[in-house]
């Protein structure tokens, strides 16, 4: 019943195509007792898209995941994917998404082959179909001559990777990642990335939580999560462009009377971040020699650099990425 | 390398997709079982032992009907064992299988929930029946009992009271978040019902019983798997006439209250794996 994927945006993809929209979230809300988790919360994948959801520990990207995934029932808004709405029809959902999750999901009883088998079963794939996909992906992901191993025996590089495999074999049209990068060593964690971006460039839509600056910035756009909310949303170099060209930092030994200086005296507008005054600005190459002219031996420090995801996330909250 | 072609997803949403997880889910317990080698030598000693050990040591102080023997007494009561325990710790695996991971993938998968109860059910359901097969082999190739044409029936009853008691490990572990809360309520609940089921001793007749054996009676008689303990005592020993014994309800009787306790337990069972969302939160 494919012909509930009508929804289309004029987003365009890496190709520059208009791409459809696979996932739609709208006004997400979800309470834990007395805690809530997700306030209003909307967001839009497209195919082809690689989607990253950037928040520290409890901005409540993980809550969001799992109500994607199905695993968690929807208290307060929508979900549609594929044009299958996530409430009144989960199984049409399922069978859209691919979900990797961030803890292990591997039998360790069991070889990769067995354990693939079983995903299988539980998708329908069966026979010719499913061997053949499944050496596609086990061949894409190098995989192949492991197959008959016992998961157990695997290091957690090719565990993700068996995952990843998983997650891909019914050829879903969202995938959703947790935390990918989790546990991995560098190369594992490259291997990784190439095997994702191959999956968007053949047309899936790829979401995917990280707590990772580095990670975020490969993605096509990234949402900022803080505190329940998303506070931001873009292309990684649209977010930092927001920022003008650069951002100084300034190391003062009395922060409050270097704020009130450059404030009053000089006009500009800093951020406070405990023992450190910030700014964007487009011309801050030039703000430098000033503001270390003006603060004189107050400045123990002063630094310019492009901004950076978590510049975007420090102006937006005024709080540091951690 | 090979690339990916790109095109509508593969998952297909039909009955037979369910069927097919619930069987792959059943194999993979079979295949665990397998893999766990000390899990397969206690299966087959465990009970061996017991029924030796208890058989031989209360030989003296026990004459059931037909002039049995404590250990020819024993015997059904160790097969019931033996299917008691193997089918409700292969559910525990449940347990195992969310805090390993296992179960979210499950979850999340376009087939519901049925395939996993079902999965569960004929899986740890066989490797209890094969088990207390493999023992009753074992007790019929070194003449401990009588083999005769009542191995079929026989067969049938311990594969329907193997998927009843599946059902009822599930009833228990789904809920649960630790095997050492499953393994208290074993000792709790199911050990007391497999010993209140004439497994271990005869259940009291009403007509000579005191007060204290008349509750205990009781207690047995509204116990399904006494019933079920009677007919395979009949079917082990077709040659011995238990009517004059303490509980003689008719074979008709038995089989019943077997068959609809196990669809009872297996129907509680669906009920609560489909309704509760706790496992959801949990993994």
């Amino acid at each position: 019943m494919n012909s509930a994927i009508t929804e289309q945006s004029m987003a365009s993809g890496r190709n520059g195509r208009v791409a459809d929209i696979v996932c739609a979230a709208t006004d997400l809300w979800h309470t834990y007792e007395n805690h809530e988790a997700l306030k209003g919360v909307d967001l839009r994948t497209h195919a082809g898209e690689i989607f990253a959801l950037l928040g520290p520990n409890g901005s409540g990207k993980t809550t969001l995941f799992r109500l994607l995934s199905t695993l968690m029932p929807i208290q307060r808004g929508t979900v549609r994917i594929s044009g299958f709405d996530s409430h009144t029809n989960p199984l049409a959902v399922r069978r859209q998404i691919g979900v990797v999750f961030q803890s292990p999901s591997l039998d360790n009883k069991l070889t990769v082959d067995e354990n693939i088998a079983c995903q299988g079963a539980l998708y329908g794939l069966t026979g010719k179909e499913l061997n053949s996909r499944r050496d596609v992906l086990l061949d894409q992901l190098d995989l192949t001559n492991r197959r008959k191993d016992l998961c157990e025996t695997l290091s957690g590089g090719l565990k993700r990777r068996v995952e990843l495999v998983k997650g891909m074999l019914h050829r879903p049209r969202l995938l959703l990642l947790d935390e990918p990068s989790t546990g991995l060593d560098p190369g594992a964690r490259l291997d990784l990335w190439n095997a994702v971006r191959a999956m968007s460039d053949e047309g899936t839509s790829v979401l995917l939580t990280t707590h990772l600056l580095e990670e975020a910035d490969k993605a096509d756009q990234v949402a900022i999560m803080h505190k329940g909310r998303k506070i931001d949303q873009g292309s990684p170099a649209q977010l930092r462009s927001n920022l003008g060209d650069g951002v100084v930092t300034i190391e003062s030994t009395n922060v409050s009377d270097a704020e009130r200086i450059l404030r009053e005296e000089l006009g500009l507008f800093p951020q406070r971040l405990h023992h450190q005054l910030r700014l964007q600005s487009d011309s801050a190459a030039e703000l430098v020699p000033v503001i270390s002219a003006r603060l004189g031996n107050q400045v123990q420090a002063i630094t310019i650099g492009r901004p950076s995801l978590e510049d975007v996330f420090i102006a937006k909250t005024g709080h540091k990425f951690q | 390398m090979s690339t990916l072609t790109s095109g509508n997803t593969l998952a297909t949403p039909t009955t037979t997709a369910g069927l097919a997880a619930a069987w792959m889910l059943a194999r993979r317990e079979w295949t665990r079982f397998f893999r766990q080698r000390n899990r397969v030598t206690a299966a087959i000693l465990q009970p061996l032992l017991f029924w030796l050990l208890f058989g031989t040591g209360l030989r003296g102080s026990f004459t059931g009907a037909g002039d049995q023997s404590f250990i020819e007494f024993f015997l059904p009561g160790t097969v019931g064992l033996i299917i008691l325990f193997t089918a409700i710790f292969a559910t525990i695996s449940v347990i195992e299988d969310r805090r390993e991971g296992f179960m979210q993938s499950v979850l999340v998968a376009p087939v519901g929930r049925w395939p996993v109860l079902a999965g569960k059910v004929l899986g740890g359901g066989a490797i209890a029946w094969v088990q207390a097969t493999f023992f009753l082999l074992l007790v019929y190739l070194f003449g401990a009992a009588p083999l005769s044409w009542t191995i079929v029936p026989l067969m049938l009853l311990l594969a329907i009271v193997a998927a009843g008691m599946c059902s009822l490990g599930m009833i228990v572990a789904w809920p649960m978040d630790s095997t050492q809360g499953f393994h208290a309520i074993m000792m709790l609940g199911l050990m007391p019902m497999w010993l209140l089921s004439g497994s271990f001793f005869p259940i009291p007749a009403w007509n000579d019983s005191n007060l204290g054996q008349m509750i205990l009676g009781g207690v047995m008689r509204v116990n399904p798997l006494s019933y079920a303990m009677v007919e395979m005592r009949r079917l082990i020993y077709p040659e011995i006439d238990f009517s004059a014994a303490g509980f003689a309800p008719s074979s008709s009787a038995c089989w019943c209250v077997t068959i609809l306790a196990t669809v009872f337990v297996s129907v509680l069972a669906w009920y609560f794996v489909r309704g509760s969302r706790k496992v959801d939160v949990v993994v």
